[in-house]
């Protein structure tokens, strides 16, 4: 067991520095300059533009050579430290980050865990139920084949504007701040439930049609076959059909995440949500290194959390995988 | 004791129905061991599972069962419940991965046993001695099935099988995947159930007539779905009389005899599709025997005291 969690680790932290240096090295690969962009929202002198061109540049360090931004990069990163936003200049990139990962986090772990639970149950009968299989199926396959930004757009409309249910911008009302009562909490949910949906609906369709088609490999199992000649009751072996089946959709879930922050991306950028991925596309747009950098860094924590926790909870479950590192069970 | 009466068993397919078990007939009587043998595609291992677990693709197309005087319901899958386990259980050919792989093995017999509305705990010391039965050590029970061996998996399964003294016990193919020497402490095993009265009648399936002389008190040989020749271990053994047997019979290596001295026999050709299979005697392409009758359906010839044959050149006490 400790073998197995200490070569889990060693392989994560490999995948972080690695996965680091490349975000670090991207946003630098991208044409043109942002001093300049920032430069020229000053608007001024031709002779004072220079000046602050060449003092901006040293400010934030890009004057260095590769090589040693690189190290910097990892001094301050250890300090804690992201950087100075340029498109949202002054302010660090740490404060930005801080305002929009709640926003981000509150939309995708309810997605991902509720769609998880709701695919893998609706696929879970539709395996065993012929009728209903034959309906579901195709309505899931396309649901798991629509495109976020797509199936968001067609929500906002619906919803948003043609019936007027639901906000379709924003995280909350512009005449609001973020306080805690319940005027605010109620109209936060309003805004919620729309990107929300379409993050959730998408993913269903995937886990539902793994689930059914587990299921209906599981029961087709010698296992079941056996537990049919002991005249067991129909409901231990679902219940053994299923604990069996998700196995893998555990692993699927750690697979999907990447996908998953993907279309988170472009969720919130169609429903102008203040989340992580906004902000990401703003600072791609504005070539803001450090802001690219901080917000991918997050996603890159995030998914190799969410990787190692899935490998703990496997482990939990399949007493398979612990005999296989440990030799111990 | 196990009647079985006119029983047929096909598999509905697209092309049409494929006539695994066709109008079989035979008994097995309490305290003995029935020793059912037959080339691949013979049916008896669909034999043994249509007494057990009838359900599709395999389909029941009459006939008749009954155990100690009780009329199965085997092709009602849910009233069959009442009787799986309790009264009749298999030894499945598959019994190496026959066990849930991600439960540990007393958990599952706890669970199995709740389902089945019993109380684990007032088996729990037949379990044990059972357990010593068969040589696992008890500590087997705080074990997932893949610490275990492929011989100590199968025989958790006969544990398991045999936990509720069923009337009934089908031991199908549990020698195929075993060496010689496995074989036979298996054999004994199973012969063991019967003898210490831990189950009443036992059906032997194998494709190896060899092992069921050791075991058997009688046999019963299957060709394409058909029962050829039903007799006592020593009345086959020395007197087979339908073709097929004894041509079967021939095709047994000898000890002693090298491959110098001859080939074995065999039996040239292919048996039937059963498929839309011929008329009459299933084994007339294949018999030195044939002539004119063969084409119409054999008839059962009472050889001896307790020893039928299917055929039209058998005669009596031949």
């Amino acid at each position: 067991m400790k073998k197995y969690l200490g070569t889990k680790i060693l392989v994560y932290i490999l995948t972080f520095v690695f996965a680091v240096t490349l975000d670090w090295l991207i946003p630098r690969f991208m044409p043109g300059n942002p001093i300049l962009v920032l430069v020229s929202r000053f608007s001024g002198l031709p002779e004072s533009a220079r000046v602050m061109y060449s003092y901006l540049t040293k400010a934030f360090g890009l004057d260095q050579p590769l090589w040693s931004q690189y190290v910097n990069f990892w001094i301050a990163l250890f300090k804690g430290d992201l950087g100075i936003s340029i498109y949202l200049y002054p302010r660090p990139v740490l404060e930005v980050l801080k305002m929009a990962i709640p926003y981000s986090l509150g939309l995708m772990i309810p997605s991902i865990l509720l769609s998880w639970i709701v695919g893998n149950n609706l696929g879970a009968i539709a395996a065993r139920r012929k009728r209903l299989d034959s309906i579901m199926l195709p309505i899931m396959y396309f649901i798991t084949g629509a495109p976020y930004l797509w199936l968001g757009m067609l929500l906002a409309y619906f919803l948003g504007v043609v019936w007027d249910i639901f906000p379709i911008a924003g995280a909350y009302s512009f005449s609001l701040r973020p306080h805690l009562s319940w005027l605010f909490v109620g109209d936060f949910l309003k805004h919620w439930i729309l990107p929300f949906l379409s993050l959730f609906i998408v993913q269903i369709g995937g886990w539902a049609i793994g689930m059914r088609n587990m299921v209906i490999y599981e029961l087709e199992n010698n296992y079941v076959r056996y537990l049919e000649t002991l005249g067991v009751k129909r409901k231990l072996i679902r219940k053994y059909a299923f604990r069996n089946a998700i196995l893998p959709q555990v692993t699927g879930l750690a697979l999907q995440l990447g996908t998953v922050i993907a279309g988170q991306v472009t969720t919130e950028v169609v429903f102008s949500y203040p989340g992580i991925g906004y902000i990401l596309t703003q600072g791609i747009l504005n070539q803001d290194y450090f802001l690219i950098q901080g917000c991918f860094l997050f996603i890159i924590i995030g998914v190799l959390i969410a990787n190692f926790t899935v490998d703990l909870v496997y482990m939990a479950l399949d007493p398979r995988i612990r005999f296989s590192y440990g030799g111990e069970v | 004791m196990l009647e079985v009466e006119g029983l047929k068993l096909y598999y509905k397919t697209l092309k049409g129905h494929v006539k695994a078990v066709d109008d079989v007939s035979f008994d097995v009587n309490d305290g003995e061991l029935l020793g059912l043998a037959g080339e691949s595609g013979c049916g008896k291992s669909t034999l043994g599972n249509g007494l057990i677990l009838l359900k599709p693709p395999m389909n029941y197309f009459g006939g008749m069962v009954q155990l100690d005087h009780t009329q199965l319901p085997i092709d009602d899958f849910e009233r069959m419940n009442d009787f799986r386990f309790s009264k009749l259980s298999i030894i499945p050919q598959y019994a190496m991965d026959a066990l849930n792989p991600t439960r540990k093995i007393g958990v599952y017999i706890r669970e199995v046993l709740q389902s089945r509305g019993i109380d684990p705990e007032s088996i729990m010391d037949k379990l044990l001695e059972r357990l010593k039965f068969v040589n696992l050590p008890e500590r087997v029970l705080k074990m997932y099935p893949i610490e275990l061996s492929g011989g100590m998996k199968q025989r958790m399964v006969m544990v398991m099988s045999t936990l509720l003294n069923p009337s009934l016990l089908i031991a199908d193919e549990v020698t195929s995947a075993l060496d010689v020497s496995s074989q036979k402490a298996v054999c004994l095993m199973i012969k063991g159930f019967k003898d210490a009265g831990i189950v009443k009648s036992l059906i032997f399936i194998t494709h190896d007539i060899s092992v069921l002389y050791q075991i058997a008190d009688r046999i019963m040989i299957m060709y394409a779905g058909k029962v050829a020749e039903i007799g006592k271990t020593q009345q086959i053994a020395s007197n087979p009389v339908h073709p097929y047997t004894k041509m079967l019979m021939f095709s047994l290596p000898e000890v002693g005899i090298r491959y110098a001295h001859g080939i074995l026999s065999g039996i040239p050709g292919q048996p039937p599709q059963l498929l839309n299979p011929p008329t009459g005697c299933l084994f007339k392409e294949r018999c030195p025997l044939r002539g004119k009758e063969c084409d119409e359906e054999p008839p059962v010839v009472n050889v001896e005291e307790g020893h039928i044959a299917y055929c039209w050149k058998v005669t009596q006490n031949a």
